[in-house]
């Protein structure tokens, strides 16, 4: 198994590579540091003498990829591209454009996104397996048709609208909890509130529905019918079998989230003008501060490969038929 | 087992449920338990600032921080109109003195060819104090406790709170000086230190200077040691400022950020080796001599001004203008300032949110976005703009002012059809000045917030003229109470006349197409670019709407691509030449990089640009205004557009709410009412828990079928 996780990590260099080259792209396609500089210097009265100033300050009066002036391996590395993706590879953040510290920020503002994500997907995993279990447990009943359109619907309806309304509703109508902003310690709790009950609702029509086919489809296998033959009665089915075995995909499904928890959610965040990852990115990408997005972009790619290599770890921890070779 | 647990535990829960509804906090109360009865405002940002150092910052929502922390020498009469300029830290408002080549001074109406140096000379007023702050912090041999820092001292450091010691000191002449020559620093990125390095003297050169010495040190310059000729200290609290040309509009510039004060022990304090690596710099924590202090700089969450405890006390204007006292803004005459203690900004990116909770009383004001328009304002049987009953019932008060903006459609003078002098593309504009309704346009998309521009230059700023001496004659007629626009006959007349008839050329019977270059920000512009291209259709002309991204418009804006531009200005200070300079022929976008996005040049206007910058306020300059606007207007390398109107909200509690749109130190003149805005608090944000325990009986109760369903199950046999 630990060659396989070298070998894994190995290829994860290529990858985070091409997805480096590829923000970079992306972001240049549609910015110049003359953009950049701009939106940092403020729209009046800047002169190309500020712009030119502002660009050599911040590296971006280098070439983009190829620099043709330099010699050697400087042609290369005295680049835009060399010398902002050399030091991710370090985990060496740097400042942002606008001259914060990066890695701070993220070190600060990966609580608040934590304090939202873990409990979205602990309540909303429980609630959803709870509820396809039941629905399962119904399945062929009018329970089980109403159940599937509610779901279906559920997924139709966009996320804003869950947003909105739910802060119209509850910090609004009922004045239960704010409707928006956050706190530190356990003053937060009142703030997370709503942005749970919200992602935990906008979610379950999804889930109930994919967690209700596997469990279907767990159901209708020889075990559970020899089960059932047994004697065993059907909360023994549904609870001794049933869950252990439709938990697997489930669980590996959850495991490839685990690690994305730190980047938070970019329209909740915003919406509920919780101090995040996610709303960072967001601002970020307005304010085309190209050192924090492809930080986040970065953070991102290291995050989902360590998400999937926990998964192939996981499943041989829930299937011992599995093996990594 | 458990369901019975729940069961017996579930009359508990609703009976505390109850009883924590029945408190005496709302549990909607977004803010800490202590804060309600304290005199705090309570407002929002909506962007992180960028820069709070006084020699970068230069846009509207740092304004609102920088404002209240930094000290001018002058700053904006907070009650008069039109605006005017009084003392602030300064003993008097700096008039400027004249000199010739020969060193002579000359008269004030002296011509300005003769005039060689500009000088103002300015004194401030003596025991003014800097803020608590670590900067300025010294041990008992008088040495800086935190100047010279060891890594490992600053590495366990993140805030200022982490500095225990804070010390002050005078402000002097030299920290104003010292500010004027950090416009010159190769780092620090002054968006104005190229405009400015064309007055004040030796400033280019001192840049120069700095690149080539400092060009490559990160750490602090001590700039005391730069002589700059523009700027020197004459005794501790009197400095000079030398321009090299006469530039009457200079004295607005002092009321700026960029000639606020700075310690130079503010530099020598945040340069050091890793503490901008902490993110401790003085773009983030700001250092003055103002009302109020930064003390939380959290922007992903919230800002706190608090009051400055070194603050000499400035006290409540006077005198006002007619109509101040009856509103009870000279209430306060006399009295020392500020009358609020603390300032929270809590970060609201979304209008909903914010709008809710000012309904709720956790904001003191708000403005009034599209969405909640129509709960908060309704137009009156006259078309005045007045509070709905849902506002009234709260004893909500609306302010509206007309800001020293505008927002206009440019034409770009270099395009060979719509541009140039020539009479052709002339009377093309005026045909489109008159065809583009803006009264429909403000109806329909700003709900009636603005008011239609007859020129560049905003009401309440002297070169304005009301009344029908102040119409613009090409678009509008005047009928006896308010200006007409012209019918659309007139502009298909002038069409025809320009060769243009049906809006097809008259020579080749082409269908005129022209082209509009926009910024696309989503499905909000597309309503209104679709009713311009209605507007010109009126007319028979096809207006091809090229919707790009903001990088790609300002491409093409500084290449002078674009044909027709939407395009604003807000005020830097109230002043005719800080819009007409918008039309300057040297200031052309394409050619110099300037702000006259249209790239007009006409060489009376240029000339008479120079006369009118030059005069003094009077029946001369306003002379020279109209000329320069009749010309303007003739040309029409504008649709006029329109001037905004600033709407305001605020709550009972908040007294002195007069709009100052030139003042960004506003926050040390309110009032506040904690005890009322606490009651009223409470009565409005009463939780209501009823609902919520209906839906969860339902819940229950339909959940009892499915268990009996479950049991029956349970119970069947297998046949």
């Amino acid at each position: 198994m630990i060659a396989y996780l070298v070998r894994r990590l190995l290829y994860a260099v290529p990858i985070l590579l091409g997805v480096n080259l590829l923000t970079f792209f992306l972001f240049f396609v549609v910015n110049s540091p003359d953009d950049m500089a701009r939106l940092q210097l403020g729209e009046r009265r800047v002169t190309a003498e500020a712009i030119e100033k502002w660009k050599a300050d911040h590296g971006y009066d280098r070439p983009l990829l190829w620099n043709a002036g330099a010699h050697g391996a400087a042609a290369l590395t005295e680049t835009i591209f060399y010398q902002n993706t050399s030091r991710l590879f370090r985990f060496d953040f740097g400042q942002s454009d606008s001259g914060r510290d990066i890695g701070y920020d993220i070190r600060q503002r990966m609580w608040p996104s934590l304090a939202i994500a873990v409990p979205v997907l602990l309540v909303e995993l429980l609630l959803a397996v709870t509820l396809a279990l039941v629905v399962a447990f119904f399945r062929g009943s009018y329970l089980d048709t109403w159940a599937v359109v509610i779901c279906v619907a559920m997924m139709s309806i966009s996320g804003l609208f869950y947003i909105i309304g739910g802060q119209y509703l509850v910090g609004k109508l009922l004045r239960l909890v704010p409707i928006s902003g956050y706190d530190h310690g356990l003053a937060a709790l009142k703030f997370i509130v709503l942005p749970v009950i919200v992602s935990v609702v906008g979610g379950l029509g999804g889930e109930v529905r994919w967690y209700r086919a596997i469990f279907l489809e767990e159901m209708s296998k020889d075990y559970v019918r020899t089960a059932r033959a047994k004697g065993l009665t059907e909360r023994g089915v549904l609870f001794g079998h049933v869950l252990r075995n439709g938990l697997i995909p489930i669980l590996t499904g959850v495991v490839v989230l685990l690690p994305l928890l730190f980047l938070g959610s970019l329209i909740t965040e915003t919406f509920f003008a919780i101090p995040g990852l996610g709303s960072y990115t967001v601002d970020a990408i307005r304010e085309q501060d190209f050192a924090i997005v492809r930080t986040m972009v970065f953070l991102g790619s290291v995050l989902y490969i360590v998400g999937l290599l926990m998964t192939d770890v996981s499943y041989t921890l829930a299937d011992p038929r599995v093996r990594l070779e | 087992m458990i369901g019975r647990l729940l069961l017996r535990a579930l009359p508990g829960c609703l009976a505390c449920l109850w009883l924590v509804a029945c408190g005496e906090r709302p549990w909607n109360d977004p803010y800490e338990a202590d804060t309600g009865a304290r005199k705090i405002y309570y407002s929002v940002f909506q962007q992180r600032p960028k820069h709070l150092d006084p020699v970068s910052s230069y846009s509207e929502d740092e304004a609102l921080f920088t404002g209240q922390v930094y000290e001018p020498v002058v700053q904006y009469h907070f009650l008069k109109r039109p605006y005017e300029l009084v003392p602030l830290t300064a003993t008097a408002v700096p008039a400027p003195r004249y000199f010739g080549k020969d060193g002579n001074p000359l008269p004030d109406g002296a011509p300005d060819d003769a005039i060689a140096e500009v000088v103002y000379r300015i004194t401030i007023k003596p025991g003014i104090r800097f803020q608590p702050h670590p900067a300025l912090a010294r041990g008992a041999d008088g040495s800086y406790v935190y100047h010279a820092l060891r890594p490992e001292e600053i590495a366990r450091r993140h805030t200022l709170a982490d500095f225990a010691e804070t010390g002050t000191r005078e402000l002097t002449a030299e920290d104003y000086v010292y500010e004027i020559k950090r416009l010159a620093h190769p780092h620090l990125h002054s968006p104005v230190a190229s405009f400015l390095g064309r007055y004040i003297e030796g400033l280019d050169e001192l840049a120069q200077k700095l690149a080539k010495e400092q060009g490559t040190n990160r750490g602090f310059v001590d700039l005391r040691a730069y002589t700059l000729p523009g700027a020197r200290v004459i005794d501790a609290h009197t400095y000079e400022i030398r321009l090299k040309e006469k530039y009457p509009q200079f004295v607005y510039w002092l009321a700026m950020s960029f000639f606020a004060p700075v310690p130079w022990e503010a530099d020598a304090f945040f340069s050091q080796p890793g503490m901008k690596e902490r993110n401790l710099t003085l773009d983030w924590y700001p250092l003055g001599t103002g009302p109020y202090m930064l003390t939380e700089n959290n922007p992903n969450r919230r800002m706190i001004l608090m009051r400055n405890p070194n603050y000499r006390g400035e006290t409540y204007p006077e005198a006002g203008e007619p109509g101040d006292e009856a509103q009870g803004w000279l209430a306060a005459r006399g009295k020392t300032l500020p009358f609020i203690d603390e300032a929270y900004f809590s970060l609201e990116k979304e209008d909903i949110p914010e709008w809710t909770k000012f309904l709720q009383g956790y904001y003191d004001t708000a403005g009034v976005s599209s969405d909640s328009f129509d709960q908060a304002i309704r137009l009156s049987p006259d078309g005045q703009p007045e509070l709905t009953d849902a506002m009234r019932e709260r004893d909500i008060r609306l302010l509206t002012s007309v800001q020293p903006s505008i927002s206009y459609v440019g034409f770009n003078m270099l395009d060979p059809v719509i541009g140039g002098a020539e009479p052709r593309a002339r009377l093309l504009r005026q045909a489109l000045s008159i065809a583009v309704d803006y009264e429909e346009m403000i109806s329909i998309f700003a709900n009636g917030r603005g008011e239609p521009a007859q020129g560049p230059i905003p009401p309440g700023i002297f070169g304005h003229r009301d009344g029908a001496a102040g119409i613009n004659p090409v678009v509008y007629t005047w009928d006896g109470r308010r200006p007409r626009r012209r019918g659309i006959e007139d502009a298909r007349r002038l069409l025809a006349t320009a060769g243009y008839p049906e809006g097809r050329d008259a020579q080749s019977g082409a269908p005129l197409v022209l082209y509009f270059d926009a910024i696309d920000s989503g499905v909000d512009t597309k309503p209104l670019l679709n009713w311009y291209r209605k507007q010109f259709a009126k007319l028979g002309i096809q207006l091809v709407i090229r919707a790009t991204d903001y990088n790609r418009f300002q491409e093409k804006m500084l290449k002078g691509d674009a044909q027709i531009y939407g395009w604003g200005w807000n005020a830097d200070y109230p002043d005719a030449e800080n819009f007409l300079f918008l039309l300057y022929g040297p200031n052309g976008k394409a050619k110099f990089q300037g702000e006259n996005a249209s790239n007009y040049q006409n060489a009376r206007f240029d000339a008479l640009f120079l006369k009118m910058r030059s005069l003094p306020g009077g029946p001369e300059r306003q002379a020279v205004i109209d000329e320069m606007l009749a010309i303007v207007r003739d040309e029409a390398p504008w649709l006029w557009g329109f001037h905004p109107k600033s709407y305001a909200l605020y709550h009972a509690w908040y007294g002195n709410a007069k709009p100052n749109m030139m003042a960004r130190n506003s926050l040390k003149y309110r009032t506040l009412d904690p005890d009322l805005r606490e009651q009223q608090r409470r009565a409005w944000n009463a939780p209501r828990v009823g609902p919520v325990i209906v839906v969860l009986l339902v819940m229950m109760a339909s959940a009892i079928p499915a268990w009996f369903t479950y049991r029956r199950r349970q119970r069947a046999g297998a046949l």
